[in-house]
């Protein structure tokens, strides 16, 4: 395993910039997710480390190695394909054993390290199998025991879930990170599911247009996005327009007055409110707090969602679905409702990073 | 209401059976026709037949002109199919895989010998052909380099069809995951890409080797004597006499090329790929 390095790495067709002088480190053994919209530069990124793409500019190492400009099979990277990618024509043990066939190892090495990857990903039953006769579970599985039977120097993960079904890709996304754990591989993982990328990454890069909004663990860019892009991508956030009027107060554009606390590592032209839903503390009656006008419940199981109007303005709040009795219980629309936070959760930011 | 919700799409379905019927009616009854007259007694067709026989089997085998066309029939769509593939297959990865400009050009061209008549495209090589025989001072016109070259024609259009189908369908990240895993793109090529384009090249072998193997009107001109393909030999008997020896012959001919196509789909789904 190696540290990746990029260095000030870019990518243009033609006019324009699909990765514009991205600087990233991965450690050894850690997972970094890209995440991002489609048009990010996310999966630009993996294929230019993966050596599929030649950088416009900038520097791809693995350790202190320079690979820029090393072709693809030289790299021994280990990726796993969006659609796995499998070769048709070949068994599940012939697809594990490519990787192997090519590092000119003997039959029967190869054999027994086809037998132990597959163990690992517990498929060995199913090793004469042709892709086809595999579900997309077992297929992700071969992927994935076929990238990482190579040993490879950076493990690459390009969208590895999205074509497994919600109940599966929970548990798969717990296996692979598990692997990934166990054995301490260097992995940069692409994806647009946030969901992903906060249960699976040590850290995570927010891209937009080709450049790199904030990397930091999950709880840090949950807790502290540096922008409103950040707030919204990586979860759900109430975003409100406006201006900090004083130590204690935000006023919104359309006039409303929110209570916030002083911040010191706070952007000093934030212009916009940030608070996430489940922040918000939802009361019946009572006239401390912001007042408000109930307009929808929405029932999620364990969490309802509440829509509230305050003025002109709109807020989501998420708690825990009550129990029959609890005040809450019994709210419905057009109800007065009053709704309180910690001054400290608000986080002030700028619309747009510069 | 409910009794119109469930009859409506049942008199669809029998009018669309009647309609596929119908089709393979007319598809196949020529075929048939030639099929049930080869076995009848008498010279002139009628119904219904006083007798059955294979006796028109027994006359064409007698005569030698048409074993000896089936044979240089049989060899000349061989070697056209061995030429025509392999080109027809490195055109049709040059189109879809190569950056090069032309490339719209180039697949326009290889697919224009469809669209030529076989026997303007026929008097157009004898022609070509009896300059080159001045220039190069030998034989070239109704000899069996002559056919094949020309069948060869036939051969790289449907190749580069049926290649480049089955190449834009072809997972290329299945190519890059190879690489990933350390095979070189000459490894790639022979280990990833080429299973995976078999289908198609096979489907292409087949159809080149039917299109000449049938073959009359590009033929025509181009053959000599010793060397009559079984469709011109078939055509030649028909100025002098019409009986059912030819429907004998056709019936064999049919036969031949019924039996490739089910070997064919033994070895590649053709109706995957076509």
């Amino acid at each position: 395993m190696s540290r990746l390095s990029l260095e000030r790495l870019s990518k243009r067709f033609g006019t324009s910039v699909a990765v514009d002088e991205l600087d990233l480190t991965i450690q050894q053994g850690e997972l970094v997710a890209l995440l991002g919209p489609s048009g990010c530069g996310k999966t630009t990124t993996l294929r230019m480390v993966a050596g599929f793409l030649p950088p416009t500019s900038g520097r791809v190492l693995f350790d202190a190695e320079d690979v820029t400009r090393q072709p693809a099979y030289k790299r021994a990277t280990g990726m796993v394909f969006q659609s796995y990618a499998l070769f048709p024509h070949m068994t599940a043990a012939d697809n594990v054993g490519f990787g192997l066939e090519m590092r000119g190892l003997n039959a029967a090495e190869c054999k027994a390290r086809i037998d132990e990857a597959l163990k690992l990903v517990r498929l060995p039953h199913l090793a004469d199998r042709l892709p086809r006769q595999l579900s997309g579970g077992q297929q992700q599985r071969v992927a994935l025991a076929r990238a990482l039977v190579i040993n490879p120097r950076i493990f690459l993960l390009d969208e590895p879930l999205s074509n497994l079904d919600a109940k599966l890709r929970s548990e798969v996304r717990l296996e692979i990170r598990a692997l990934q754990q166990r054995l301490g591989l260097t992995t940069l993982m692409v994806t647009h599911d946030r969901e992903e990328a906060l249960t699976m990454a040590d850290r995570l890069v927010v891209m937009e247009g080709g450049r790199v909004r904030q990397i930091g663990t999950p709880q840090q860019l949950y807790d502290t996005p540096k922008d409103a892009f950040v707030a919204d991508f990586v979860g759900r956030c109430n975003i409100l327009s406006g201006r900090r009027e004083s130590e204690v107060q935000f006023r919104t554009d359309s006039g409303l007055a929110l209570p916030v606390d002083s911040m010191a590592d706070e952007c000093k032209d934030a212009d916009a409110f940030a608070l996430r839903p489940e922040r918000i503390t939802l009361l019946t009656g009572g006239t401390d707090g912001v007042q408000g006008r109930l307009k929808a419940v929405t029932y999620m199981g364990p969490q309802t969602e509440y829509v509230v109007a305050v003025g002109e303005e709109t807020l989501v709040v998420i708690r825990q679905t009550p129990g029959a009795g609890e005040p809450l219980a019994a709210l419905k629309p057009e109800d007065t409702v009053s709704l309180q936070w910690d001054r400290r959760a608000p986080r002030l930011v700028p619309q747009t990073s510069a | 209401m409910m009794f119109r919700l469930t009859e409506q799409p049942s008199v669809g379905r029998v009018l669309m059976r009647t309609l596929i019927a119908l089709a393979y009616l007319i598809i196949f009854a020529p075929v048939v026709m030639i099929v049930v007259t080869s076995f009848f007694a008498q010279e002139l067709i009628s119904f219904p037949p006083p007798a059955l026989s294979l006796a028109w089997y027994a006359n064409a085998w007698a005569k030698p002109e048409f074993l000896r066309g089936l044979l240089t029939s049989f060899q000349v769509a061989l070697l056209a199919a061995a030429i025509g593939v392999p080109i027809g297959t490195a055109a049709a990865l040059a189109i879809v895989r190569g950056e090069f400009p032309g490339r719209q050009t180039l697949s326009s061209f290889l697919l224009a010998p469809l669209a030529v008549p076989g026997v303007v495209a026929g008097s157009g090589l004898y022609m070509l052909y009896v300059l080159a025989e001045d220039f190069f001072d030998r034989d070239i016109k109704a000899t069996t380099e002559g056919l094949v070259a020309a069948h060869t024609l036939l051969a790289i259009p449907w190749t580069v069809r049926l290649v480049v189908a089955s190449l834009q369908g072809l997972d290329r990240r299945a190519e890059e995951a190879a690489a990933n895993l350390g095979a070189s793109p000459f490894t790639v090529f022979r280990r990833i890409t080429l299973p995976m384009m078999r289908p198609g090249v096979v489907a292409a072998a087949m159809f080149s080797f039917i299109q000449s193997f049938e073959n009359l009107d590009l033929s025509m001109l181009l053959v000599g004597p010793g060397r009559i393909t079984l469709p011109v030999a078939m055509l030649n008997y028909l100025e002098f006499r019409i009986d059912p020896t030819l429907a004998a012959v056709a019936t064999v001919q049919i036969t031949l090329v019924g039996l490739l196509m089910v070997v064919t789909d033994r070895f590649v789904k053709l109706s995957r790929v076509v």
